[in-house]
């Protein structure tokens, strides 16, 4: 069975003043058909865990392994994950000057595929996508991200999320900053991408709002770049009621 | 006594960075290279084009000219009757001096042209230096675009005065297409009347040294600007463009955008756009904009935005600067999606000029630039590691 599998991961990012480490081993197994939720107060490290699965040049890779079935993802470059089969739903999703979101995706459509997508049913895939999301076909004459609202963007990362459908998703803070309509569409999204069944999703969240719309089937405890504390959907109604305190105080 | 006021102001805060317009020659002395107007340019490779021989070289010029429009030849006396701006540096002074007359472009007033005109400009040789002066006139309410474009090779330094009348509607675009081995100087001298509105677009790349100029003046309350430019250096490539937008009258606009792109090396790109706001210009909304993406390293990008504000009382003012490789997050986001890092440049880069393409609005222009922009990067970009480091 597909699997993403993160052994022992220490990671630092580089800032200013030198390489400062964030992740300090960090263990944690997604197979195809489930879905994890890491929760965890701000700084905690769950972006740079996002970043670093995805291969983002600013964070350096101090010792540990991610694989995907048993392949080493760490050595492949950026777009070599990607077509490995990972996805990054981003946090703030970047603009593109010039470049149209229609460009865009077809330009990633036939990187993954390795060949064009056929022009007629693949503007009517494009639609269909838009439409699930409930974002205007107009979007896609314009440019990628730019003048779209906070709403706007992550729903746009969800459709790519189901256009370009990869093996294993990870989703950092897609709900965050989003009003209850735009996160069910969001959550909406990756419920008909879990529907698929073989499908494994890293759902990165700071709130467990997004939880009553989207059942993990396991939670994690982020605190301090390691996992604190792992159990099921429980857990998460327990950090809605007593909150991160007691593990950062466990941690300090 | 408004008038007298009117000159009074226009007197005591010329610009410090602006030489008083003038015919004369002796108001423009021969540079140093120290004056700040020409402080980037290599003055050397002007190949004597500051020195002013005579010459009665033209560039052969082919026009499209659509119905409304009419192309005459008139004298340098007619020019300045017609109330032309002047010569602001030395070699557009020499230009109208040495040009033997104008060449008028007139779209009378109510007039609205069906159809672009474009005049394509080209030289036959670097050897021959050629003098220009041109006269582009459009009358109350009349709507025109206008195309030149410069190919070929020439020692070429043109004066051109574009008066641009009460609520008329003007989009010039001047296309700088040269050899590597032409040299081109050229001023762009626009009045824009009360009310009007003004799209210029200027784009360089071609030619061994090309310098700009464009100076911008309201005729009246209510004009509008938007100053658009592209620029390519190659190896070797010198290309300066300045604008100076003078706000000397009150509720008018501009908004200036220019991008360029270098690689090579010894490529030198320099923009330099300076924004004048007079007492009398209450109201005003301007801004300006350069990025520069620099693709190799051996080059040189010199971007100097400045603004001189003489009154509190507009309605905003500002500009913004940018020089740099590749910007890391979008190429991370797009090769996120599974496309490799040649492609992601290529897109990044091609949508950085597409962008600004896209303004010109003359879709046989927009196409033209599009496919020599990607000739352009078919040079570099697809070579990534030549342009990773720093």
């Amino acid at each position: 069975m597909a699997t993403l599998e993160i052994k022992d991961l220490h990671v630092a990012v580089d800032t200013e003043d030198g390489q400062k480490p964030i992740l300090r081993g960090v263990d944690l197994a997604v197979r195809a058909g489930e879905t994890h939720a890491i929760m965890g107060p701000n700084g905690s490290g769950k972006s740079t865990l996002a970043y670093s699965i995805a291969g983002h040049p600013k964070y350096t890779i101090i010792s540990g392994t991610v694989t995907l079935n048993g392949v080493d993802v760490l050595t492949m470059s950026v777009d070599e994950r990607a077509r490995a089969g990972l996805f990054l739903a981003m946090q703030y999703p970047v603009e593109v000057p010039g470049v149209s979101v229609s460009n865009f995706l077809r330009t990633a459509k036939t990187a993954l595929d390795g060949e064009a997508p056929k022009l007629r049913t693949w503007v009517k895939d494009v639609n269909d996508a838009m439409d699930k999301v409930s974002m205007d076909r107009e979007f896609a004459q314009r440019n990628v991200n730019e003048g779209f609202s906070g709403g706007e963007k992550k729903r746009h990362e969800i459709m790519q999320l189901e256009l370009l459908n990869p093996k294993f998703a990870i989703l950092d803070e897609t709900d965050s900053g989003l009003d209850i309509d735009a996160l069910k569409v969001v959550a909406e999204g990756v419920n008909r991408f879990r529907g698929q069944g073989d499908r494994g999703v890293l759902l990165i969240t700071h709130y467990t709002r997004i939880l009553r719309y989207i059942q993990p089937d396991y939670v994690h405890v982020f605190v301090n770049g390691r996992i604190a504390e792992q159990g099921g959907p429980e857990l998460a109604e327990q950090l809605e009621a007593e909150g991160y305190d007691k593990y950062q105080r466990i941690s300090a | 006594m408004s008038t007298n006021l009117q000159d009074a102001v226009e007197s005591s805060v010329a610009s410090h960075l602006h030489p008083v317009p003038s015919y004369d020659l002796a108001d423009h002395p021969l540079p140093t290279g120290r004056e700040e107007v020409w402080r980037f340019t290599p003055l050397k490779r002007l190949r004597g084009l500051l020195d002013g021989d005579a010459s009665d070289g033209h560039l052969k010029w082919d026009a499209r000219i659509p119905e409304g429009v009419t192309i005459s030849e008139i004298s340098t006396a007619e020019a300045a009757a017609l109330g032309e701006t002047l010569p602001a540096d030395r070699p557009s002074a020499l230009a109208v001096a040495n040009g033997a007359g104008a060449v008028l472009v007139d779209v009378p007033a109510e007039t609205e042209l069906g159809e672009p005109l474009v005049v394509r400009l080209s030289g036959a040789s670097p050897d021959e230096v050629v003098w220009g002066h041109i006269v582009v006139r459009l009358g109350l309410h009349a709507k025109a675009t206008v195309v030149f474009e410069h190919s070929g090779s020439a020692r070429y330094s043109v004066s051109t005065s574009v008066l641009v009348g009460a609520s008329a509607q003007l989009d010039l675009v001047s296309l700088q297409l040269w050899d590597d081995d032409a040299v081109h100087l050229g001023q762009v001298g626009v009045r824009i009347g009360r009310d009007a509105h003004v799209r210029t677009f200027q784009a360089t790349l071609g030619g061994d040294l090309v310098r700009v100029i464009e100076n911008f003046a309201y005729d009246g309350p209510g004009g509008e600007l938007e100053a658009f430019g592209l620029y390519f250096a190659d190896a070797g490539q010198h290309i300066e463009h300045r604008l100076f937008i003078d706000h000397n009258a009150p509720h008018t606009k501009s908004n200036a955008v220019y991008k360029g792109g270098l690689q090579g090396e010894g490529a030198h790109s320099v923009w330099v756009g300076d924004v004048l706001i007079r007492k009398a210009a209450e109201g005003i909304e301007t801004f300006e904009t350069n990025r520069n993406l620099v693709l190799t390293d051996g080059c040189r990008a010199d971007s100097v935005p400045n603004l001189e504000i003489e009154t509190g009382e507009i309605k905003g003012a500002g500009h913004a600067s940018a020089t740099g490789r590749f910007d890391d997050e979008q190429l991370f986001y797009i090769q996120s999606r599974g496309v490799t890092e040649d492609e992601a440049r290529r897109l990044v880069v091609h949508g950085f000029f597409a962008d600004i393409i896209k303004k010109i609005k003359v879709p046989e222009v927009e196409e033209r630039l599009l496919v020599a922009v990607e000739a352009e990067l078919a040079r570099h970009v697809a070579t990534p590691t030549s342009v990773r480091g720093a």
